[in-house]
């Protein structure tokens, strides 16, 4: 046939390190490979829902929607509802953050704009430590240290001179909303700290420069220039801190006490969602309260993912606004 | 009252001395925040350091825990040294190379649309409260057969997952693509300069990351709980078994009404931290390497 032509062939792809189809076999199983894991991150991500939703199946036929709203945890007549709980991670988490973010927002400002050098390195190595701690560790402290601290001082303190409002009655132990919100502060203090202090960092020099040289104060610079421009950033970091607090369980259990509370005052013990989890999941009597509990973590989840889109939307929605 | 209003209005002095006055307040608060952070760190750490490091001894990391012990017998966490160590390590084993494989489909191969998607699924995953994932890992392993170290090491891998796809996303990206292109263009094959180009010179930073992961998961107490949490005495080695783990030995000692368990729970969280202090400390060095590497900056 034609032998001459395909031997000139050869010597052609020989030449070449890798012959074509080879290339391509090796290219494709990589690519399927690894988009496989890639889509094994997806099928993970939908796996988790698709076992709670199962898990917590019982409890949804059961109670339904009402669930959300009714506010009664009773396992010897099995019937359970998660306001209580619901409005406990709302408090605390609500809390921590109006306690953290001006906090926060303070450190930040201080490590990009008041700092003198020497102290910024070891300063902001310190908050990252902060935010490394673990949070056990945090509950162990706020055990043995904290809730004697405030049933002893803090909350008679506050209650002497805040009492007026409903909001600081009167303390009976020192495991209570309170204590918690004071746990979940110093778990996203740093969190949102460490971020915000990025965001500060990246204004456009020249945007601070410009303001100072008009004349204005560092503070009316601060306000002008980098908190409209850090605007945005912030408000993820904060909802991201928010995140953290709805979902911790260990920490919060430690020192928030129990019971089925619902009222104003902080100085009350209760339960979150998570902390109902974590001291209840393993001695529930099957089949309603363990289904019950994993009905309370549906709930965490659908929070945390809603809470998670919420602060990619609004990181979107800034950077698009400053790229004008 | 009139005075302050009157100022605005005023001889542009008073005007000034406003404004300044308004920025020092603002200043010292921004200050005080500063020290009640770094006071909160200082007493915590100090707290740990204080109680724990009194009960630092060879016993502590030989000796395994005595539950229920009626008269006071010398007692370690060596169990739950051992159980943490495997199960990080199991679990480190799981992450690494499925987050490997990941940030190689985004950074290498997926096109933009999927690349967000990725990111998305990896943000979630990270989102997900500890203790939502342990309850998935028990009604997916636990049910049924109780429970194990393994299964605590699949919850924690879970865990460590985004934050390993995440950084060696981040690294790959700092490759400079001159080096792919001249794998290219010598021939090589996608996949060749990929695994023979690409990985070996940001596998540094990629490790990073995954020590940073470690740092990140080993005080996690929540998923732990759930899967791997009921346990027998004395040391044991095997996964497969319930393992007793560090965090959770905390978790139950500091609720325990014993003053020398706290002693135990104290020394625990002192060993924990500085662990984790230690090899983030390491891995934040290691990456400021790596990255003046990649870069090509050398200061």
């Amino acid at each position: 046939m034609a032998p001459t032509v395909s031997a000139l062939d050869t010597t052609e792809t020989t030449r070449r390190p890798f012959s074509g189809r080879r290339v391509r076999f090796g290219d494709t199983l990589l690519r399927v490979v690894a988009g496989g894991a890639a889509l094994g991150a997806a099928v993970l991500l939908g796996l988790i829902a698709y076992k709670l939703v199962q898990g917590a199946h019982l409890a949804l036929s059961t109670f339904g929607l009402g669930f959300l709203t009714h506010n009664i945890w009773d396992p010897v007549h099995l019937h359970f509802a998660a306001g209580a709980f619901l409005f406990g991670t709302v408090v605390t988490s609500v809390g921590a953050l109006i306690l953290a973010t001006p906090l926060a927002l303070g450190i930040a400002l201080f490590l990009s704009e008041l700092a003198p050098s020497w102290l910024r390195g070891p300063v902001s190595a310190l908050v990252e430590t902060l935010a490394a701690i673990p949070s056990v560790v945090i509950g162990l402290w706020g055990i043995i240290v904290l809730v004697p601290l405030m049933h002893d001082h803090v909350d008679p303190a506050l209650h002497s001179v805040l009492g007026w409002i409903p909001l600081f009655g009167t303390s009976t132990s020192g495991n209570n909303y309170f204590t918690a919100i004071v746990v979940l502060t110093i778990m996203i203090t740093p969190i949102i700290a460490s971020l915000s202090r990025e965001l500060f960092l990246g204004v456009p020099r020249e945007l601070k420069e410009a303001a100072l040289g008009l004349g204005t104060t560092r503070w009316e610079m601060v306000r002008g220039v980098v908190l409209p421009y850090a605007r945005g950033g912030v408000a993820a970091a904060m909802i991201l801190g928010v995140g953290r607090a709805l979902g911790e369980a260990i920490a919060v259990s430690q020192v928030v006490g129990n019971g089925t509370f619902i009222g104003a005052n902080l100085f009350q013990g209760g339960d979150t969602m998570g902390s109902k989890i974590a001291t209840e999941f393993l001695n529930a009597v099957p089949p309603m309260e363990p289904s019950a509990l994993i009905y309370l973590g549906l709930i965490l989840l659908v929070l945390s993912i809603a809470v998670n889109l919420m602060a990619q939307l609004v990181v979107r929605r800034a950077s698009r606004r400053l790229r004008g | 009252m009139s005075a302050t209003e009157l100022s605005v209005f005023g001889r542009p002095n008073d005007r000034l001395r406003r404004r300044r006055r308004v920025n020092r307040v603002i200043e010292l608060i921004a200050w005080l925040a500063a020290a009640v952070g770094v006071a909160l760190l200082g007493v915590l750490v100090g707290y740990v350091a204080l109680r724990g490091a009194s009960q630092l001894s060879l016993g502590l990391l030989t000796k395994p825990q005595v539950p229920y012990a009626l008269t006071s017998v010398s007692q370690g966490l060596a169990n739950a040294f051992v159980g943490s160590l495997v199960i990080v390590g199991i679990a480190t084993a799981m992450a690494l190379p499925f987050g490997m494989l990941i940030a190689i489909y985004v950074s290498e191969f997926a096109p933009r649309a999927i690349k967000g998607f990725v990111g998305l699924v990896l943000d979630t995953l990270a989102g997900i409260p500890a203790i939502v994932v342990g309850i998935f890992v028990y009604g997916l392993l636990v049910v049924g057969h109780g429970q194990s170290g393994l299964d605590g090491s699949f919850a924690y891998a879970i865990i460590m997952l985004p934050f390993v796809a995440r950084s060696t996303i981040e690294i790959l990206a700092l490759v400079p693509s001159s080096l792919r292109e001249a794998g290219l263009a010598l021939g090589a094959p996608r996949w060749r300069t990929t695994l023979g180009v690409v990985l070996p010179h940001a596998i540094g930073g990629i490790l990073t990351g995954a020590v940073l992961a470690v740092a990140r998961v080993a005080g996690e107490t929540a998923p732990l709980l759930l899967t791997t949490s009921i346990v027998g005495q004395g040391i044991a080695w095997n996964p497969l078994h319930a393992m007793q783990t560090v965090p959770v030995a905390i978790y139950e000692l500091a609720d325990s009404p014993v003053p020398s368990d706290h002693a135990l729970a104290w020394a625990g969280a002192f060993v924990l931290i500085v662990f984790i202090l230690i090899v983030s400390l390491t891995a934040r060095w290691l990456a400021g390497r790596s990255r003046r590497k990649l870069t090509g900056i050398s200061r």
